[in-house]
């Protein structure tokens, strides 16, 4: 244990002391990720070209400086002049600088613009942040991929497991940036991204997209993505959610059109039996169930937030006692940590009902 | 301090009537007392957030969760933040404000001395209340010193003590910039014309007017939480009409106008070094006064640059990106002025130029990267990774410790009557130039390489930067101990200063005031020509 750390202490050194051979050897972790679209390629040259500019500037003001520093020195014998102003001088540094960013913020404006263009997508993806995972939903509308996969819904949560977080086992390859369902996208297509977040606010990141958009509880925000090249492509969240927020990474695989289709059609029938169910059920008493499953279960599965846990008779004991029209308000109008119907504003007030009786039926 | 302004000196001027004992601080209403318990307070809770980053860069030095849980680690990055920007920065420069205003333009004491002992006064309840937050059930907030909704809202009672001292760091600000503001407008001696103020003067009487118009902005957005938390508002839950990115813009709308106000005293101390120990005075005197009023008055209108990945409209962030760029116009100016006022000077480097230059430096890097992020593609990337917090560190640390450290070595043989070591000085400049650089320039390489802020754990691929940074924060904090040793040992030292240790300094302490300063300066006015 120690052994290695100090082997890493030494490699750190060595990295700091010979960058131009590192550089060679391990450029992406100098710089940004390597852009797989057209914006993220954009972003890319940008902040290269900028930070070329900065560079220039850098070094003229400082040489200036260090000249002064060695030059102009009372050791060195070197009497002060008294000037204090130069009206040409001064002028001239407050215009030519105002230039200089004018240079930089055309092709910025260019980008942003290219950037924030979400019309025309081949199909639409619904991200919804949650703590602490996401959830996907391919959606119908417009594109000519919107039939392909539409339904078809998922989390994703953290694959990597807790010994190897606790240092129980060793790490793996892709340690904390590995999810058990991914992703999937076409490649070659444009794809819209509708980002929303259940709870608190979270930030869907994909470095080599060029996406980060914050996903705001009660909000929809939209983003775009056009995947040139098939391949696993690694994310996490940007935006301070809590106690997991280090903890919900994101994954997209993308594939060629054909793979999609096999892989949505496969989504789609292992999805089906589920429906199945959930419709008896709906005939049985209500969509309790899909309602749970679909809102609820986020927090109350796990008793989040102090919310009852499904099936946990003493913490839904003296919630029960209220009495069901109590329960049911206060389903419908938020208690405690929870919002209004769970955050589901949308969900019709009957099937809110349907849902606290069928978790209060599972603790009779 | 206490003993060498209390007693040592006082029988010299034969007028220092004043308690002896603790109560002498605590009914205090002499400026300098006052800005000595300013700058003693900002030491401690510099101290205090500096073991919470401590114990942050501790957790991160590796791969994996071994020193804290994810709980107690974001509960440290709000802490830090929190405590280092309201209990270390700003009250330390307060203390230059109060130890300086009045001895640099001619005046006895502040406009409002008792109200002066109350701001000070509020603020040790304050910094308990934060502290105390962390032993509550729930502990302290986790939510990251900006206390963004809804995260916020989901906070045990934490969060309320961090509301509560919020509001009393307000109200001492408010009262402290009040007092600035008319001590600056009514209290200088004859003969000084605002444009004749030394420009430490002039950045605090612009700081105080961005404090008096931020600092209820921000007891807004804290209040709008306390009744989100408990009276059944919904100001930031949509599900009630309101909008959590609401709070973001409250917030920024101080947050921003807070950078300048950390900021700009950091600018009047540098423009008062420089050309002190270039022998020559400072360059374009003007243009600086202009350049610091526009850099305010840019403050306000550049806020969601903090907010580009919510989703704002296409011509919003247009808009914000043009004028945050242009921010970069006056700083330019201020940089090229510092440097061009050593330019053919006659320069040597004691201590305070040597964190001057420490200063100029490594702020202009800050400067840049700044620049980077303030165009908005490229912010897509970066915001929200450790780009940011490198950038805000060259800028908070490397622009305002660094100046802070460069006025009190400047100021200290005024203060306390003796020398400090200035070798031992210089070991405390280059060790915390060379551990700060470990620590902070690293971290653009891993916000670059995507790794984003406030996470406890990370992936493998951001070892070594992430080693390195520990190690070199580690090594920072052991360098901040030499510093108090040094100043401990300027107070007790037996070796008298000069009343103008410093060739080049002109202002009306050096000039016309003995060392160590008087109890009571300037009961008559000097005469300015």
């Amino acid at each position: 244990m120690i052994k290695t750390l100090f082997q890493k202490i030494g490699a750190g050194a060595l990295t700091m002391l010979v960058p131009s051979l590192v550089w060679a050897q391990d450029k992406a972790k100098w710089n940004l990720q390597e852009p797989h679209t057209s914006v993220a390629r954009e972003m890319y040259d940008l902040h290269t070209v900028v930070l070329v500019i900065c560079l220039v500037i850098f070094v003229g003001v400082f040489g200036a400086m260090f000249y002064s520093v060695i030059k102009h020195r009372k050791s060195v014998g070197h009497k002060a002049a008294h000037f204090h102003e130069n009206t040409t001088v001064e002028i001239l540094w407050t215009v030519i600088p105002f230039f200089i960013l004018i240079g930089m913020a055309w092709p910025a404006t260019q980008s942003v613009l290219a950037m924030r263009d979400t019309s025309s997508p081949d199909m639409t993806i619904k991200i919804t942040g949650y703590q602490w995972k996401w959830g996907y939903e391919y959606l119908k509308g417009e594109g000519e991929l919107s039939g392909v996969a539409d339904g078809v819904q998922f989390y994703s949560v953290l694959a990597t497991p807790h010994d190897q977080i606790y240092g129980n086992a060793p790490k793996g390859e892709h340690y904390l940036l590995e999810v058990d369902n991914p992703l999937v996208v076409p490649v070659g297509k444009k794809v819209r991204l509708l980002i929303t977040a259940n709870d608190v606010l979270h930030s869907w990141w994909l470095p080599a997209f060029g996406v980060k958009q914050d996903a705001v509880p009660g909000f929809i925000r939209d983003a775009w993505f056009k995947v040139d090249k098939p391949g696993t492509y690694r994310g996490q969240c940007a935006e301070l959610c809590g106690k997991e927020h280090g903890f919900m990474p994101i994954v997209v695989e993308a594939v060629s059109a054909k793979d999609f289709a096999d892989w949505a059609a496969k989504r789609k029938t292992a999805a089906a039996p589920n429906a199945a169910t959930a419709t008896v059920a709906a005939a049985g008493g209500g969509d309790g169930k899909g309602t749970y499953d679909k809102v609820c279960s986020v927090c109350h599965a796990a008793g989040v937030l102090g919310a009852p846990k499904f099936g946990d008779k003493a913490a839904w004991a003296p919630r029960i006692a209220t009495g069901a029209d109590a329960l049911h308000n206060s389903a419908l109008k938020g208690k405690n940590a929870m919002p209004p119907k769970g955050g589901a504003v949308t969900l019709p007030d009957g099937d809110v009902v349907a849902a606290v009786d069928y978790m209060v039926k599972a603790v009779k | 301090m206490s003993a060498v302004i209390g007693h040592d000196h006082d029988q010299a001027h034969g007028h220092d009537h004043h308690p002896s004992g603790i109560m002498r601080w605590v009914k205090t209403t002499n400026h300098k007392d006052i800005g000595t318990m300013y700058l003693w307070f900002s030491f401690i809770m510099f101290l205090t957030g500096g073991v919470m980053a401590l114990v942050i860069r501790a957790e991160l030095f590796m791969p994996g969760m071994q020193v804290v849980n994810p709980e107690v680690f974001n509960q440290m990055t709000t802490l830090h933040g929190l405590i280092m920007v309201f209990g270390a920065i700003m009250p330390a420069f307060v203390g230059f404000a109060n130890w300086l205003i009045p001895m640099q333009i001619g005046a006895p004491d502040m406009a409002f001395p008792r109200m002066n002992n109350w701001s000070f006064w509020l603020l040790p309840p304050a910094a308990l209340l934060l502290i105390l937050s962390l032993f509550v059930p729930g502990g302290a907030p986790g939510v990251g010193w900006t206390l963004y909704a809804p995260l916020s809202v989901q906070q045990g009672m934490g969060m309320d003590l961090t509301i509560f001292a919020v509001h009393i760091l307000g109200m001492s600000s408010i009262m402290g910039s009040i007092n600035i503001v008319t001590t600056v407008l009514n209290l200088r001696a004859p003969g000084m014309t605002l444009m004749k103020m030394p420009l430490f003067v002039w950045t605090w009487l612009i700081t105080a007017y961005l404090l008096i118009a931020v600092m209820p902005v921000l007891a807004g957005a804290v209040t709008m939480t306390l009744t989100d938390r408990h009276f059944g508002t919904h100001f930031f839950n949509a599900a009630g009409g309101g909008d959590p990115v609401l709070f973001q813009h409250i917030f920024w709308f101080f947050g921003h106008p807070e950078v300048y106000i950390i900021a700009i005293p950091a600018f009047g101390v540098i423009s008062q070094v420089i050309p002190a120990f270039s022998r020559k005075p400072l360059f374009g005197y003007t243009s600086m006064v202009y350049a610091v009023a526009s850099i305010a008055i840019l403050s306000f209108l550049v806020w969601a640059h903090h907010m580009y990945t919510t989703g704002l409209p296409v011509t919003g962030q247009l808009y914000y990106m043009y004028a945050t760029m242009l921010i970069a116009v006056p700083t330019g100016v201020k940089v090229f002025n510092w440097v061009a006022t050593m330019w053919k000077g006659s320069l040597s480097f004691e201590t305070p130029m040597l964190f001057s230059l420490g200063f100029l430096f490594l702020f202009t890097l800050g400067g840049f990267s700044g620049l980077v992020l303030a165009i908005v593609p490229i912010d897509i990337q970066l915001h929200d990774t450790y780009y940011v917090v490198a950038h805000f560190h060259y800028v908070m640390v490397a622009g305002a410790l660094f100046s802070a450290f460069a006025g009190i070595y400047f100021w200290l043989p005024k203060w306390t009557g003796h020398m400090y070591d200035e070798t031992l000085g210089k070991w405390h400049f280059w060790l915390s130039m060379i551990f700060f650089n470990m620590i902070f320039f690293v971290q653009h390489f891993l916000g670059l390489a995507g790794m984003p802020r406030r996470i406890p754990d990370y992936a493998p691929q951001f070892t070594d930067f992430n080693m390195i940074s520990s190690i070199g924060a580690f090594g920072f904090g052991l360098t901040q101990l030499l510093f108090l040793y040094i100043v401990v040992k300027c107070i007790r030292s037996h070796e008298k200063a000069p009343q103008r240790p410093w060739e080049g300094a002109d202002s009306l302490e050096w000039t016309h005031l003995p060392t160590p300063a008087p109890y009571h300066s300037f009961e008559t006015p000097p005469t300015v020509k």
